[in-house]
């Protein structure tokens, strides 16, 4: 019914509708990439911006510079990316649990100020501009339509996959060390290559959605790789709630859908994102759907 | 005249081992060996270090000095999950069970952990029917098939223990180690676990710390004395009973 | 030559003030298990107050003494209010600092605009001390002299000190101290305010050297991590010789080579990580 909906989509509304779904889109991958890592693995980053960053950077820049054709050059990123979180992965897993936390934070944050200061490649505050869509099997992905459609095969493969990883016995292993680790050790399972595998397959969806972000907005400038975007994407994942797939694609429409409200009549969105993160992290932890339910079950007992 | 000499590799080797926390020893210079096969009994008050002494093994905790030998090889540098796929397993004397999941799911994380298809990242586990059936099996063993659907939450504390030790058994493990398996059970349940206990086949040797010395006696073919981290006493049932240190570290100190 | 000393300088300067910050940073984090990703935004809520103050009391002391301690009521209240209603839920109290600091820059940007604000040094310091022929700048070198003063009054309260003593029986096992009678709640709200009253005044006495502007604290709070991560948590010898460590790189580099040095500035901690995952001289967390 859902996938329905979401068909029906550019049929039934007009361009800015469309665009804001194919937004959504983009970031309910990101979203649910996070997710692989923070409700399955519960390994929480705050870096994760940086795979969506890197990989329209890179993009970008070969788009830019070298011409390789849009597969190579989405293939080149893709790749680079994966190689890039294999070694912070390697890295931030020295550490576990808060340590964990502080190294993603700190390893993304090298990426976010060398996209600042290292002008000569990225321009600095700039940003990269100027690129074009490409056009896969020569469909046009100018028009909002069109785009939609191809994000939204995209997003179905991505979730299908997701699905797929998180129902396999490696995703029921990598839930077991999130609940357990010792014990898993006991059992004979890699905890350390479990969560090393995970991080870098997260990142790699998360660079997925880095791709398709490049392309929507023909621009990539260092604020996207901020603590402030990795946030948003774990604000998205807390408040779709973190326990299944699908929480991620509705937190990340909640907050996609607040920031573009928000932006019409605030210019505080920083300041409303920090009082929703407060709010939701107090009041409704496991996820907004879940804890308006309780609250509201609360409410009407009283 | 000749001598044979025949060597028997003992399944479960410590020679020396030491491990102090922070200044403090509470694994001193340890040394015994299990036989194959041998049902061995660890003892001694609380805080004698015999938890720590199964961390060691398994390699939850690294020890300072001194070797740790699985059928003659030499595991003491190697990580848990490596020890484990060598043949060891353990019982925890906390539950440690995956809390939000159904027993068999438990147990198949037990399976798999030994299993090659733990890798695999695209087939749904629900379509491993070899792993599930061989799951229920091994409920089957220890009476609880009935209750394999059933999430953790909704079984009892024996029912739980016995869960723990399908788990290792699951491990198909050459060396088992049981923290407490009789620990908060009751009578009719200690019962039920010793006779389970004692139903482990004998390719499998077993380590066992117990208090409950009554029910755990009966089990053990040596029994091991540990008092402040260091080895009191061995020998057979009736050599540590009448070995007047036994006395003295239960009733003095 | 003379640039280098005055790049020496800078970097000692800078240290000093990295000191000031990481020290409350490590000391939370190590009795607290906090990681207060708040840090960076009172760094620069103190730079901004210590403005304000300063349009009223033209001293820079003064100034940096009162930003110190709204800073310390501020965090007082987040401690009491809001830390400890999620007490228990580490990752909920990060993301709850995480969420305020984006609440706090936010509101500095309100109040003081989008520019920065430059703090004048205090006029008795303005005049460059000439040794030798070689300039130097003195304001820098009273910074430093605080952050060593600072660090001698924090090492003797830590050793010498009944409280310094529960602090660090706290770091070092929490459920213990608590067993043994340390009121820890009391002293985690001690330890918090602390924490905040050293990064409010740095951020006054930074402005002098670093101006106040937006993204003050996006820019101090990634060094404060880099130096407890290397340094190690909870060890305030650890973030001494960290931020020393780090200011160099920083100050160095950025002369050196602009465009990578924020690159290099992580390597330290990258390679002490690898090799020992709890810091230089940290320990593991119990």
């Amino acid at each position: 019914m859902l996938g329905l909906a979401l068909i029906a989509i550019p049929l039934a509304s007009g361009d800015y509708y469309i665009n804001l779904a194919s937004q959504i889109l983009i970031a309910s991958i990101f979203a649910a990439s996070l997710n692989l890592l923070v409700g399955y693995g519960g390994l929480p980053s705050l870096g994760h911006a940086a795979w969506l960053g890197l990989a329209a950077y890179v993009w970008a820049w070969l788009s830019l510079k070298v011409g390789l054709g849009p597969f190579a050059t989405a293939a080149v990123a893709l790749v680079a990316t994966t190689l890039v979180a294999g070694l912070f992965g390697w890295i931030s897993l020295r550490a576990s649990g808060l340590g964990f936390l502080m190294l993603t934070l700190a390893l993304s944050q090298v990426l976010w100020g060398t996209a600042y200061r290292w002008v000569a490649v990225t321009d600095g505050d700039n940003g990269l501009r100027g690129l074009v869509r490409p056009s896969p099997f020569g469909i046009d992905l100018n028009e909002p339509a069109s785009f939609y459609y191809f994000t939204l095969l995209v997003t179905a493969i991505a979730f299908a996959l997701m699905a797929l990883f998180v129902a396999s016995p490696f995703g029921a292993a990598l839930r077991g060390t999130r609940d357990q680790p010792r014990r898993m050790s006991a059992l004979g399972h890699n905890v350390w290559l479990i969560r090393w595998i995970t991080f870098v397959y997260s990142a790699f969806w998360g660079a997925v959605s880095g791709i398709l972000f490049v392309y929507y907005n023909k621009y990539i400038h260092p604020a996207s790789l901020s603590l402030t975007a990795s946030a948003e994407g774990l604000l998205a994942v807390i408040a779709g709630g973190s326990a299944t797939l699908a929480g991620p694609f509705v937190g990340a429409a909640i907050v996609l859908m607040l920031k573009n409200y928000v932006s019409g009549y605030i210019e505080r969105w920083n300041m409303l994102l920090g009082f929703v993160f407060v709010f939701i992290v107090i009041f409704m932890p496991e996820g907004v759907v879940p804890g308006v339910r309780r609250l509201w079950s609360r409410w009407r007992s009283r | 005249m000749v001598t044979l000499e025949i060597a028997v590799t003992l399944a479960l080797e410590l020679r020396n081992v030491q491990k102090s926390f922070g200044g403090l020893p509470a694994t001193h210079d340890v040394s015994l060996g299990v036989v194959p096969g041998e049902r061995r009994l660890i003892i001694g008050p609380n805080g004698a270090g015999k938890t720590t002494l199964f961390n060691l093994i398994t390699g939850d905790v690294r020890r300072d000095s001194g070797a740790i030998r699985l059928f003659g090889e030499e595991i003491s540098r190697m990580r848990s999950h490596e020890r484990a796929q060598r043949g060891v397993a353990r019982t925890y004397q906390i539950i440690t069970l995956f809390p939000n999941d159904t027993l068999e799911h438990n147990l198949v994380l037990s399976l798999l952990g030994r299993s090659r298809s733990r890798w695999d990242a695209f087939k749904p586990l629900a379509l491993y029917r070899n792993l599930i059936q061989e799951a229920q099996g091994v409920l089957a063993q220890v009476g609880l098939d009935l209750l394999a659907t059933r999430p953790i939450g909704e079984v009892s504390y024996g029912e739980k223990r016995r869960l723990e030790i399908a788990m290792a058994l699951a491990q198909k493990p050459k060396v088992l180690l049981l923290d407490e398996p009789f620990a908060g059970l009751s009578s009719e349940e200690r019962a039920a676990m010793k006779q389970l206990i004692a139903d482990i086949p004998r390719e499998v040797t077993v380590v066992m710390i117990e208090h409950d010395m009554d029910t755990a006696l009966d089990l053990a073919d040596r029994i091991t004395l540990l008092h402040y981290g260091r080895v009191i006493v061995e020998g057979t049932r009736a050599e540590v009973v009448a070995d007047p240190r036994t006395r003295e570290v239960y009733l003095g100190d | 030559m003379q640039y280098w000393i005055i790049q020496t300088l800078n970097s000692l300067a800078l240290g000093g003030l990295l000191f000031l910050l990481a020290a409350g940073f490590s000391l939370i984090f190590g009795l607290m298990r906090i990681a207060n990703l708040t840090h960076g935004s009172m760094y620069m809520l103190g730079a901004y107050v210590g403005v304000s103050v300063l349009r009223y009391v033209p001293n820079l002391w003064l100034a940096a003494l009162i930003g110190g301690l709204t800073i310390a009521v501020f965090g007082g209240l987040i401690e009491r209010l809001i830390l400890r209603a999620l007490a228990g839920n580490a990752l909920g109290q990060v993301l709850v600092t995480l969420g305020i600091s984006f609440i706090v820059a936010d509101f500095c940007l309100m109040v003081w605009g989008g520019d920065p604000i430059p703090v004048p040094t205090p006029a008795a310091l303005q005049k460059p001390i000439i040794i030798g022929g070689v300039t130097f700048p003195p304001y820098r070198l009273v910074v430093v002299a605080i952050a060593l003063a600072t660090a001698v009054g924090l090492y003797l309260l830590m050793e010498r000190t009944r409280i310094g003593a529960m602090i660090r029986a706290g770091v070092d096992d929490r459920q213990m101290a608590r067993a043994v009678g340390i009121p820890v709640s009391r002293l985690f709200t001690m330890v918090f305010c602390l924490g905040a009253f050293l990064a409010g005044a740095a951020g006054v006495l930074g402005g002098p050297i670093m101006s106040a502007y937006p993204g003050l604290d996006a820019d101090m709070l990634p060094l404060a991590l880099i130096i407890v991560m290397l340094g190690g948590i909870g060890s305030l010898l650890g973030a001494f010789v960290g931020s020393f460590i780090i200011a160099a790189i920083y100050t160095f580099g950025t002369a050196l080579l602009p465009d990578l040095a924020y690159m290099i500035l992580f390597l330290p901690m990258i390679v002490v990580i690898a090799f020992r995952p709890t810091g230089l001289f940290g320990r593991p967390l119990s």
